[in-house]
């Protein structure tokens, strides 16, 4: 690429060409953003709906935010985003970006979406997982040419654990709403409570199908009735019923879990380390708040914008190996570098505990010990996924 | 009645320190508005001043009669009178103004405008805005070189050191630096300048004539973890002899030999230190701790913690009057 095409393609460029720091060559990135979201049937008591852009906006602010870092090293990113609400049309989208010569993605996929993506995309495609927690896919059904910048279940689960550990509070009451993904969250909190000593002293099945809006008062004190819990759980990640079991359980106790304080990896409240800059950024471009997903997103975008600028290139597999390696760091408002396991492509991070009006703590907490980093005491380690050969044999192919 | 109280500390104040020798510390207080002032002679906080919103970065003009205030929420960079502590301008400083630099010359104060990935250079006697510069994400650290030459400005988000010709207000050159770059200091004699990167965890010395990094530091103490390890402020003595590194949440400063670089002790402060200061004869270096809310004062000569003194809701920047 010349220097003339660069300075059309962006007006700056040509004012601060004599500034770029030495050794920089002019270089273009092009970013692919895949989403897919299943439509959902509507929720039972979702009163407050998600925004239809999240993970896209972030994905945009992370662009935003490298190319004004990119003008003064001759760089320019740009973000393709396709959104379908049909999964096949979206695969063969992201083949057609793959042909015009996309090899990096930012994809906002469920799990099964996300390994057909993996797939068909094939070794040369290096894909940020920014749309699932699942994790089965940071276990033992990983996919080598995926990185996960969106925290998986385990890692949420862990984090309230470890706080609830912190708190003492032992006995928990567990509520499952009736979704697959409902019963993966309880599974992570069953994972969670033999790592940091939590007791489910009870589980039920969250199976009514009224609207719980006029209900609520009379329904759930009955329901959680039983025996004594320091906390009552809530698995309902669509939030059906979720929201209703707070002030309404049969003893005054918190609630935690999908509602009530929840595990989180981005949320307005966090303002520490520089995040109100973050957030405000955020803000102004879109005029809502930032959220998990769209955290997740950016946070792809800048881990490629990291390693293009300590690489000087974009070729997939190389920027792969660079952040699986000790020498990435990403500065990302959390407080501490983050860097990605090199066993499953996780991207190491604390978890926001919050509740929707405030900062209640961050994990993990003070005084959890582990030989490498506290950061993995959260979700799966080393001996506990089985993907660290495939990463690895990845690593050497190349 | 607070009349009465303001009298009364007032007159104790004359009565207890021979004014014109005291000096005075300023503290900016972040989440207080407010600036504490403490006495270096008692170490005692003597006032409290309610200023503008979110007052981070404070520096005294080069004769000591004017106080500048970032004033962060407030978007304006407020002027106060120090024998009279009034407010008497506020300077159009752009948006969120964090950290700025006065030039030797007195009269051009370069201005990091977070929000808008700007510096601001504004003329501090006829309040005119004479440039904006474009720079990397989220500008944070200033300096100015003692010979005037240059301004330099760290981008957090960016990663680099933006070099600002003072003569034409272009910015001529970039030094990419570890990750979250926070804060520049000039050696005294001008040819080496200190960037601390916060979660990078390291310190890069500069060589001002190449703009390369010549030399770069990293800590370590014992029973912190090295992701908690993150550098803020930078001080450097006038003779050369030492440079301070603020470590952020490990709660310590590191005192490095500023001829070797080899550190050579680390001293307790209070939590979440941020930035130094020293008195006019180097005596005494100040820090403020943002989580435990007040100033350390180290003995320079002894490279001892000689007195912790409480302040406001967040201390954040320092200056020293003499």
């Amino acid at each position: 690429m010349t220097i003339p095409t660069l300075a059309r393609s962006c007006g700056l460029a040509l004012a601060l060409i004599g500034t770029a720091v030495r050794g920089a060559g002019p270089i273009e990135v092009d970013i692919g953003y895949l989403s897919y979201r299943p439509a959902t049937p509507p929720a039972l008591s979702n009163i407050l709906p998600e925004p239809r852009d999240t993970g896209l906006r972030g994905a945009e602010l992370g662009i935003d935010d490298s190319n004004t870092t990119g003008r003064f090293l001759q760089q320019k990113y740009r973000l393709h985003s396709r959104v379908d609400d049909e999964p096949r049309a979206l695969l063969q989208q992201a083949s057609e970006l793959a042909q015009a010569g996309v090899s990096l993605f930012v994809a906002d996929l469920p799990a099964a979406q996300l390994t057909a993506l993996s797939e068909q995309l094939g070794q040369d495609a290096l894909i940020f997982n920014a749309g699932s927690s699942e994790d089965a896919l940071r276990r033992d059904q990983c996919l080598a040419n995926v990185l996960h910048t969106l925290p998986s279940r385990a890692m949420l689960t862990d984090a309230l654990a470890q706080w609830l550990a912190a708190r003492r509070w032992r006995d928990w009451l567990l509520i499952v709403g009736n979704q697959p993904q409902d019963l993966a969250y309880a599974q992570a909190l069953h994972r969670a409570a033999k790592r940091y000593g939590g007791r489910i002293v009870d589980e039920k099945a969250w199976s009514f199908d009224t609207d719980l809006r006029r209900s609520a008062q009379k329904e759930l004190p009955l329901f959680t009735q039983g025996k004594d819990y320091d906390v009552v759980l809530v698995a309902d990640e669509r939030g059906d019923f979720g929201e209703y079991v707070l002030y309404n359980s049969w003893l005054p106790r918190p609630v935690a879990g999908t509602q009530g304080l929840t595990p989180v990896a981005w949320h307005r409240v966090v303002e520490q380390w520089g995040a109100a800059q973050l957030q405000s950024r955020f803000e102004d471009k879109t005029g809502r708040w930032m959220d998990s997903r769209d955290y997740a997103a950016w946070a792809g975008v800048r881990s490629i914008a990291e390693a293009v600028t300590q690489l000087q290139s974009t070729d997939s597999g190389a920027i792969r190996d660079f952040l699986l390696s000790e020498r990435f760091q990403l500065a990302a408002f959390k407080g501490r570098k983050l860097s990605y396991r090199p066993w499953s492509g996780q991207l190491r991070q604390p978890i926001a505990l919050v509740h929707p009006r405030a900062l209640v703590s961050q994990s993990p907490q003070e005084g959890i010990l582990h030989p490498h980093t506290d950061l993995d005491s959260l979700g799966f380690d080393a001996p506990e996924s089985q993907c660290a050969e495939l990463y690895a044999a990845k690593g050497e192919q190349q | 009645m607070t009349l009465r109280r303001t009298l009364i500390s007032l007159a104790c104040s004359l009565l207890l320190t021979p004014a014109a020798f005291a000096e005075v510390a300023y503290v900016s207080n972040e989440k207080d508005d407010t600036l504490s002032l403490i006495d270096l002679d008692s170490l005692e906080v003597i006032e409290t001043i309610a200023v503008g919103q979110r007052p981070r970065g404070i520096t005294l003009s080069k004769d000591g009669t004017r106080l500048y205030i970032c004033a962060s929420d407030s978007d304006t960079v407020q002027v106060m009178d120090v024998a009279s502590h009034k407010i008497i301008a506020s300077l159009p400083s752009g948006e969120d103004p964090e950290q700025f630099a006065l030039h030797p010359n007195n009269k051009l104060l370069y201005i990091a405008n977070e929000d808008d990935a700007l510096v601001t250079v504004v003329d501090v006697d006829s309040h005119e805005v004479l440039a904006q510069i474009d720079v990397g994400v989220e500008p944070e650290g200033m300096a100015v070189s003692p010979d005037g030459k240059w301004a330099v400005n760290t981008s957090e988000t960016t990663n680099m050191l933006h070099w600002i010709d003072t003569e034409t207000h272009q910015l001529v050159d970039n030094t990419l630096v570890d990750q979250r770059p926070r804060h520049v200091e000039f050696s005294d004699d001008g040819s080496t300048l200190w960037a601390s990167a916060e979660i990078g965890g390291t310190v890069s010395v500069v060589d001002v004539a190449t703009r390369q990094i010549s030399k770069k530091l990293t800590f370590q103490i014992r029973g912190v973890h090295p992701d908690k390890v993150q550098p803020v402020g930078v001080k450097l003595t006038s003779d050369g002899r030492y440079a301070f590194v603020a470590l952020g949440p490990a709660n310590h400063v590191a005192v490095v030999d500023a001829k070797t670089y080899e550190v050579l002790d680390y001293l307790l402060v209070g939590r979440r230190v941020w930035h130094l200061e020293f008195n006019a004869d180097e005596s005494k270096l100040l820090t403020t701790n943002g989580v435990s809310g007040d100033v350390s004062i180290i003995d320079v000569a002894a490279l001892k913690v000689v007195k912790s003194v409480k302040v406001g809701r967040y201390p954040w920047g320092l200056a020293v009057k003499s």
